[in-house]
């Protein structure tokens, strides 16, 4: 099939091109306006995916310049394949966090697996060996048979293609809300190292210079997946966009980053590019357009694995594991051997010009006459209509499960045994156990894992050095459904939050945009209100946003997913030594509770179990104190104040004090004071709240640390014995007791033993996979 | 004393067996899989990772790549060779080590710390285990099942080829005949097992039990080497 032919069956509509390629007539006359004439077919097909929003973020572009980008040893930073920070004694980090949720959705097992492959070249790119991979994974309701098969896909994707690859998946998230049903996300996050003097860049300088493909050969998949794919809303065709998902090969692309990062150590490149969404038409137009060159492809030259490809096909196909690498003509002898010894192919395609151009000959003809910027940086940009949605009430908790409800006997929807609530929350798939997920990834391969993610932070030791890295993912989607621009900055200070308890300094912001169809002024409200708070926390929390992605057009039948403003955060501690850890440590030890509890339950895992009612609102967020506690606890962890440190969320602080005893082995004797009423003390998620332990003799040292940085510290109790046990106490406590009426207990009292079993059997139960 | 690392293309663990090498006080050295030479290593160790894509099956085309040449000579002379997950499929398929690796009984790959029991600390690869010790290790395969037909896993016991057997509290991960987790040739100077001992060789990693494991390997080595 030709990509005509390909086009038109997808619409299944004859059409003039333009429109089967997905330009609309607005794009066709600014082609024609930067061309100076009609373009030619496939013309009209490099720019059909170059001007897709998967590529040109035609709709995001104004906005993204809002994010602050300057800050501590940022090396490279958005624009770039992926942000690099420096972080002392020569060393940087390179890291990024991408989309892939479309493809995951059309054929889950590869469309995970290449999107693993495709972050991962985005770091090798910049010159860093990859060290670590984190997955944010978003899907329906895991009782829904299409919700487990995608599940099970993305899962062994993720894992198929890390593992084999050699880079340990080390952290994520998995949330489930009805939202994703159709349209699941698969948000992957990598982070490399590298030398700070080999970081590379993706452009083209120096003309005469030779334009060197190497990796696999280019074939017919993925054609038209930036614009066919990633840049339209979901339908029942999705699952005949099955061929326009890639498909992936981690042994090809072990041997792509070993011949990569040899070719840049050796100093054979003067630039290197990925090959990802547009294929051979992104890469030449985006490194050309960044040297203010041209590049002249020739186009008999680029080895194919499939014959009778038309010219748009080689131009635009994503098949994967391929590099660009931009070459002084008297090393590629050098380069094509260093490809050799690793069995990857490499070919010159064509060389760097001084007009501007991107032409592509064959046969001795002109096929394709574009100037580079017309593709890239002059791509059409749209001022999108945002408006916020009206309500004519205040909108209800998302994700509420009524089914779950129902399946969950013995859960009163009023009053309450809040020993009864925990172990529902703690089992609750999206509180509970990841390990059914995370004993599909290898987390230790590379041995430098000293802490995988399933206690928040993942944290990578950087061997010859005491220094870690620190790394955590966080999105709060049921927050941002109900507040788009709260959900967003709150994820913001969630994972910085994660990285911080650790004691490591958070030094970077990635974030992957996830959003419904920006035609829509909806969804666009809800993205830019997503932009805003990003941005808005970031400055506070003084970070910078290094780079990342946007993902529209996430919308399927049944309606647009909840604003999703996934963010990674990097961080670096100086002294491994110092590290805090979320289990409480030792018996004796005193158990208090840093930061204050707001009101607000909507958007809270137990107003998905309980409801919450309709004029209640989700806790609000203030950044300065967000900024107060994160400072704190970097300095005591400094001082070895802290023996251990966890971030308070979903579930509130009755599951945040339950997993330190779950993951401690210890039990607990604490009284809670409840000042509004004990769902809101014991299971609210209001931020900036983490639940500290610390020795008798530092805890005076603790206290006086806090009170001068003015956080809240309320001491809780101690460590110690086989359960946990809350008691309520102060006059809420006990109105709340008569409310509930009789014969119902007041105080959470549970063994361990039992919230260790609720934790860890919620996922397998909830996906049907029990043993 | 040089231990030599096998680098098959697509061996993810050459790089953290060549450190826990030198954290066991050796000189590590890099073998090339297409060259047939060992660069004067006295102990050979077959890395994890996926070798040559673990097409067809896991392990069974390197063992046809060059080095395995100089790899079986040096195990026929008596020199000592270890094969670490992959490299452990590695070894069987090329029938230096008894037994088959199948895919695991969940049907997954499984990563997961387990415990081990030493059945034997009278071998070279495993002098410097205190009696009685076991050891905490990460395993991280989809195919560690080890099999062996039930008259042959009675000849294996009976000439004492086990080594390593998973144990309690955790157990066996992955459905391995009599919890096999590692075993040892005939003549005792070649051996494999699934889990990583090079990623259990610091405290800071969660575990330095795997240094028990290289460093008998490394004073192994400098005994032959010395004899």
């Amino acid at each position: 099939m030709t990509i005509v032919e390909t086009a038109v069956a997808a619409a299944d509509l004859p059409m003039p091109l333009h429109r089967a390629l997905g330009l609309t007539d607005e794009e066709l006359a600014a082609i024609h306006d930067r061309l100076d004439r009609a373009p030619n077919d496939l013309e009209l097909a490099m720019f059909s995916v170059m001007w897709s929003e998967h590529c040109s973020y035609k709709s995001s572009r104004p906005w993204l310049r809002r994010l602050p980008s300057a800050g501590r040893g940022v090396v490279a930073g958005q624009g770039e394949n992926a942000g690099v920070i420096s972080i002392g004694d020569g060393l940087a980090v390179a890291f990024k966090l991408e989309s892939h949720n479309h493809p995951s959705a059309v054929e889950p097992y590869q469309g995970a697996a290449t999107g693993v492959g495709g972050i991962l070249r985005d770091i090798f790119t910049m010159g860093a060996r990859p060290i670590a991979v984190l997955d944010a994974l978003k899907f329906g309701d895991p009782a829904d048979e299409h919700t487990r098969h995608l599940v099970r896909g993305v899962v062994r994707g993720v894992g198929g293609y890390g593992n084999c690859v050699g880079v340990p998946t080390v952290g994520g998230e998995l949330v489930f809300d009805p939202s994703y049903g159709e349209n699941p996300l698969v948000n992957v996050m990598a982070v490399g190292l590298l030398e700070e003097r080999h970081l590379t860049r993706a452009a083209a300088p120096g003309p005469g210079n030779a334009v060197v493909l190497f990796g696999s050969a280019t074939g017919r998949d993925g054609i038209g997946g930036a614009s066919v794919l990633a840049s339209a809303t979901f339908d029942d065709s999705s699952a005949t966009k099955r061929p326009t998902v890639q498909v992936g090969d981690p042994f090809a692309e072990k041997l792509l980053i070993e011949a990569s990062l040899e070719l840049i150590d050796r100093g054979l490149v003067e630039g290197l590019q990925d090959l990802g969404a547009a294929g051979i038409t992104c890469a030449v137009s985006e490194t050309a357009d960044r040297a203010g060159t041209g590049i002249l492809v020739d186009l008999d030259a680029i080895p194919r694995r499939e014959t009778g490809m038309s010219p748009a096909e080689v131009m635009i196909s994503e098949s994967q594991e391929r590099m660009l690498a931009i070459v002084r003509p008297a090393l590629v002898g050098d380069v094509e051997g260093v490809c050799r010894r690793w069995g990857v192919g490499a070919t010159v395609i064509g060389r760097v010009t001084d007009d501007g151009l991107i032409r592509v000959v064959s046969g001795g003809v002109e096929l394709a006459r574009i100037p580079a910027p017309a593709l890239t940086s002059d791509a059409i940009v749209y001022q999108r209509e945002a408006r916020p949605p009206v309500h004519e009430r205040a909108a209800p908790a998302p994700g509420v499960q009524h089914e779950l409800l129902e399946r969950e006997p013995g859960l009163p929807e009023r009053g309450m045994d809040p020993g009864a609530v925990l172990l529902a929350l703690l089992g609750h798939p999206n509180v509970c156990s990841r390990a059914w997920v995370t004993t599909q990834y290898d987390e230790t391969v590379g041995a430098d894992t000293v802490a995988a993610g399933e206690h928040g932070a993942a944290v990578l030791r950087v061997r010859g050095t005491a220094r870690a890295l620190v790394m955590a993912t966080d999105a709060c989607a049921a927050v941002a459904s109900l507040d788009p621009y709260l959900g967003a900055a709150m994820a913001v200070a969630e994972c910085a939050r994660n990285v911080a308890i650790t004691g490591a300094r958070p030094m970077g912001v990635t974030d992957c945009l996830n959003y419904g169809d920006p035609g829509r002024p909806e969804a666009f409200w809800a993205f830019t209100e997503g932009i805003r708070g990003v941005a808005d926390a970031c400055r506070a929390l003084e970070l910078p946003v290094t780079g990342g992605n946007v993902s529209f057009y996430n919308e399927s039948g049944r309606g647009a997913i909840a604003p999703t403003a996934q963010i990674g955060v990097l961080g670096l501690l100086d002294d491994i030594e110092r590290r805090v850890s979320p289990p409480f440590r030792s018996p004796d030890d005193v158990v208090g509770l840093l930061g204050s509890t707001t009101p607000g339950l909507a958007g809270s895992v137990y107003a998905s179990l309980a409801g919450a009612s309709l004029d209640d609102r989700p806790p609000g967020l203030e950044l300065g104190r967000e900024r107060a506690l994160q400072e704190l606890l970097l300095e005591a962890a400094a001082q070895g104040l802290l023996a251990s440190a966890q971030d308070v969320s979903g579930g509130g602080l009755a599951v945040a004090l339950a997993e330190c005893c779950v993951w401690s082995g210890l039990g607990a004797q604490l009284e809670l004071a409840v000042g509004s009423t004990p769902a809101l003390e014991l299971f609210g998620e209001a931020p900036s709240r983490v639940v500290v332990s610390t020795t008798p003799e530092r805890w005076e040292r603790l206290a006086d640390l806090a009170a001068g940085r003015a956080v809240p510290l309320e001491r809780l109790g101690r460590v110690g014995g086989d359960r946990l046990r809350v008691r309520l106490i102060g006059l809420a406590a006990t109105g709340a007791a008569e409310e509930r009426g009789a014969g119902v207990a007041d105080d959470v009292d549970v063994p361990v033993g039992a919230l260790e079993h609720a934790w860890s059997a919620g996922l397998p139960r909830a996906l049907g996979e029990e043993a | 004393m040089r231990v030599g690392v096998v680098v098959f293309p697509g061996s993810n663990c050459d790089r953290d067996t060549l450190h826990g090498v030198e954290l066991a006080g050796a000189e590590p050295v890099a073998l090339w899989h297409e060259e047939p030479d060992l660069r004067g290593a006295e102990v050979v160790i077959l890395p994890g990772g996926f070798a040559y894509g673990d097409y067809l099956r896991a392990g069974v085309l390197a063992r046809f790549s060059p080095v395995m040449k100089a790899v079986r000579d040096h195990a026929a002379r008596g020199g000592l060779v270890l094969g670490i997950c992959n490299g452990f499929q590695v070894l069987a398929e090329a029938g230096l080590v008894p037994g088959a690796l199948l895919r695991n009984a969940s049907l997954r790959f499984e990563h997961r710390w387990v415990r081990l029991a030493v059945e034997r600390t009278d071998t070279p690869f495993t002098r410097a285990v205190p009696p009685g010790l076991t050891l905490r290790l990460p395993i991280a395969h989809g195919e560690g099942n080890f099999f062996l037909p039930p008259d042959e896993l009675d000849a294996l016991e009976a000439r004492r080829g086990v080594v390593f057997r998973y144990v309690a509290p955790e157990g066996n991960p992955n459905g391995s005949a009599r919890d096999i987790a590692g075993v040892i040739d005939r003549r005792g100077n070649v051996c494999g097992l699934m889990p990583h001992p090079e990623r259990a060789a610091e405290p800071l990693l969660g575990s330095a039990d795997g240094l028990l494991l290289l460093r008998s390997l490394v004073g192994s080595g400098l005994a032959s080497a010395a004899a």
